[in-house]
């Protein structure tokens, strides 16, 4: 057995059996995926309720739009406090040929939506009755726009930021216990290249990465949360595999800097926490303040996140990977260098 | 001990400070391929400083280093393969059982797999082969990390303390281990708080204090060189003061609760005189020892 596989087998052991570890880098930000997944699921696909009371074609035909759904009730008065009490937007009250619509004030949007399409509906049966061939034709087409779903940014956003999780918490928790422990001075007697031992710790944190990769998505295919891959994901994996490398040397400069396992998980915390905000873990990165937009240029959780949206759920191709690939890569280069610099054997 | 070979560690005027504190000031010893040496001392005095410098840890602020005829620093990959080192603090793997501890730093050395339980054999911890390192106890932990500075077989070996914290039993065996390994002709450099234990194992023996040398040799030699008196001791009643201190020969009687000791350069005579008088019930004959040494070069108590 070589000493390269040898010290990684020692590290995937030493990881595997340290509950606390496992449950960071898997368990933890699976949990924000399934809450956040369940809690913003079905809003993208929210139909506006409005009660409606009676029949006839205007009703049947409002349902038929997809767009609202109809709450039926026996008489006026009951729909009408349901718009009182403010539990439903609007209600819909056709009595023979007449069509009355009470909305509610409060809510402007809801009331805008629901006046325009029962009034679209109201005039195309007014224009078959009146057997007039329609003088304008419409003509709809639904477009992928770069607005996404939740379970759409959440995936990559929350993977990404899993991969920084196990990324920093590895190498900077690795670096100190090894330390403290005195394995470092240990490996620095035996005839083994420092590249060795580096070299196993990055393969074991990829290793890592790729497996939150495959659990994240798995789980946040499932039909409950129902991510829709687009046909090129598999482009993710070089950003896989450069973010972690990144993350890798961020704690390798976190290990250099603190003496404690205690210490370098705080300062891993304040490093990972505003990043993962910033860089659009949890909401996308659009909606934030210009000026904050531009902030988290600075953070290679940011690029990460862009570049796995685009090649992930987006559809983008290869020349999607450039920019974050280019950022990422720098990035490894100068920190790790910097981390080299001040690396100690012992303390 | 003498010869054309080279010696296996030259060490000569080596100093390290931490800030006003003089940690190692001017230490020198040789030595030679397969002696077994000893470094004595008290907390504090510098043997882990000394050790560590010269195994290529720590960079010393002055003097030269050679092992097996290389420097050991900076760190010098040729000399590795040769040198097995424990540290003080045991040095182990996160949540890896004993086997896979050795199988591990056997790796590094290009050592099969099946060396390590041939290593946990030898420190008698065959049963504790699956017991993860954090589970065992001190003294097992320390045989542990014994094994792994000795699973590549190396030609000279450092040991910080390996002793320290063993039951008597396990020091026993320990003592066994380390003979059979010089028997093979390594060379062992050690520290260690046991005077006794030095004086049974060593070839020679340095004894340190506040990081200088005070004496160097042969345990027995030191012992020796020292001319002091030999301590017999008698039940107390057996013999009152006054008539011990008649024996030709001896030089003072001191008496305690439980015993009568009478203290004499010419134990022979004394001996004789008391085995007329039909006293030699219960007798203990106690010669000078490293303690009486280390006393005797700093005029304080071995406090190990
Ligand atoms: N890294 C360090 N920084 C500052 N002082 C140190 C350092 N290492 C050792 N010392 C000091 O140097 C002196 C010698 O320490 P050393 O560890 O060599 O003693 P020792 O003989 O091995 O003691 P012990 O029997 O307790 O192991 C001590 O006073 C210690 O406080
Ligand atoms: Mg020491």
């Amino acid at each position: 057995m070589t000493a390269f596989r040898s010290l990684s087998a020692a590290m995937v052991k030493g990881f595997l059996r340290d509950k606390m570890t496992l449950f960071f880098v898997f368990l933890f930000p699976l949990m924000f995926l399934v809450v956040f997944g369940l809690l913003l699921g079905d809003s993208g696909s929210d139909k506006t309720k409005i009660a409606a009371v009676g029949d006839g074609p205007v009703l049947t035909t409002l349902e038929q739009t997809g767009a609202i759904e109809l709450e039926r009730y026996g008489d006026a008065a009951t729909a009408r406090q349901k718009v009182d009490d403010g539990d439903l937007p609007a209600a819909v009250v056709v009595s023979g040929d007449r069509v009355r619509l009470i909305y509610a004030a409060s809510d402007q949007v809801a009331a805008g939506t629901v006046l325009g399409i029962v009034s679209g509906v109201v005039d195309k049966i007014n224009l078959g009755a009146a057997n007039v061939p329609p003088r304008f034709t419409l003509d709809a087409q639904s477009v992928e726009d770069a607005s996404l779903k939740p379970i759409q940014y959440l995936t990559p956003g929350i993977l990404s930021w899993a991969i920084s999780i196990s990324g920093v918490f590895g190498s900077a928790l690795t670096m100190v216990s090894w330390r403290k422990k005195q394995v470092l001075r240990r490996i620095r007697l035996a005839p083994v290249s420092t590249t060795t031992v580096l070299t196993s710790r990055v393969l074991v944190s990829i290793g890592t990465a790729v497996a939150q990769g495959v659990v994240f998505v798995a789980v946040a295919l499932l039909p409950v949360f129902g991510l829709k891959l687009t046909g090129q994901w598999y482009l993710a994996l070089p950003l896989l595999v450069l973010g972690t490398t990144a993350f890798f040397a961020v704690g390798m400069l976190v290990g250099a800097f603190c003496k404690t396992e205690e210490a370098a998980s705080g300062a891993a915390n304040i490093v990972i926490m505003p990043m993962a905000f910033l860089s659009g873990t949890f909401f996308p990165v659009e909606n934030a303040p210009a000026w904050l937009q531009t902030v988290s240029n600075i953070f290679p959780l940011r690029h990460m996140n862009d570049g796995m949206l685009d090649v992930l759920v987006r559809g983008k191709g290869v020349e999607a990977l450039l920019v974050p690939s280019a950022v990422l890569i720098a990035f490894t280069l100068v920190v790790g260098f910097i981390a080299a610099r001040i690396f100690r054997w012992d303390d | 001990m003498t010869g054309a070979r080279i010696p296996a560690v030259v060490v000569s005027d080596i100093r390290k400070s931490y800030g006003d504190l003089k940690a190692v000031d001017g230490v020198s010893f040789t030595v030679a391929e397969g002696e077994f040496f000893g470094i004595l001392g008290p907390n504090g005095a510098g043997k882990t400083t000394t050790l560590e410098i010269v195994e290529g840890l720590r960079q010393a602020d002055g003097g030269q280093v050679t092992l097996l005829g290389e420097q050991p620093w900076p760190r010098n990959p040729k000399l590795l393969p040769r040198i097995g080192v424990q540290l003080q603090a045991s040095s182990f793997f996160e949540k890896l059982t004993a086997r896979e501890q050795l199988q591990t730093f056997g790796s590094l050395y290009g050592v099969s797999r099946r060396k390590a339980d041939e290593m946990l054999e030898l420190v008698g911890l065959t049963d504790k082969a699956d017991v993860q390192e954090n589970k065992l106890s001190g003294g097992q932990r320390q045989r542990l990390s014994i094994a792994c500075a000795l699973v590549h077989d190396p030609d000279l070996v450092f040991l910080d303390e390996p002793t320290a914290a063993l039951d008597p039993q396990a020091r026993r065996n320990l003592w066994d281990v380390l003979r059979a390994i010089q028997a093979r002709g390594k060379t062992i450099v050690y520290t260690t708080h046991y005077l006794d234990e030095a004086e049974i194992l060593c070839d020679r023996v340095a004894i340190m204090d506040r990081g200088r040398i005070l004496a160097m040799d042969a345990p027995a030699t030191l012992v020796r060189g020292l001319d002091a008196p030999t301590h017999v001791v008698l039940q107390k009643g057996v013999l009152t003061r006054e008539a011990a201190r008649g024996i030709t020969g001896v030089e003072e009687a001191h008496e305690d609760e439980v015993s009568l000791t009478i203290s004499t350069r010419r134990p022979a005579p004394v001996l004789s005189a008391l085995a007329e008088r039909g006293t030699l019930d219960g007798l203990q004959v106690r010669t000078a020892t490293l303690e009486d040494v280390f006393l005797d070069l700093t005029g304080r108590e071995y406090r190990a």
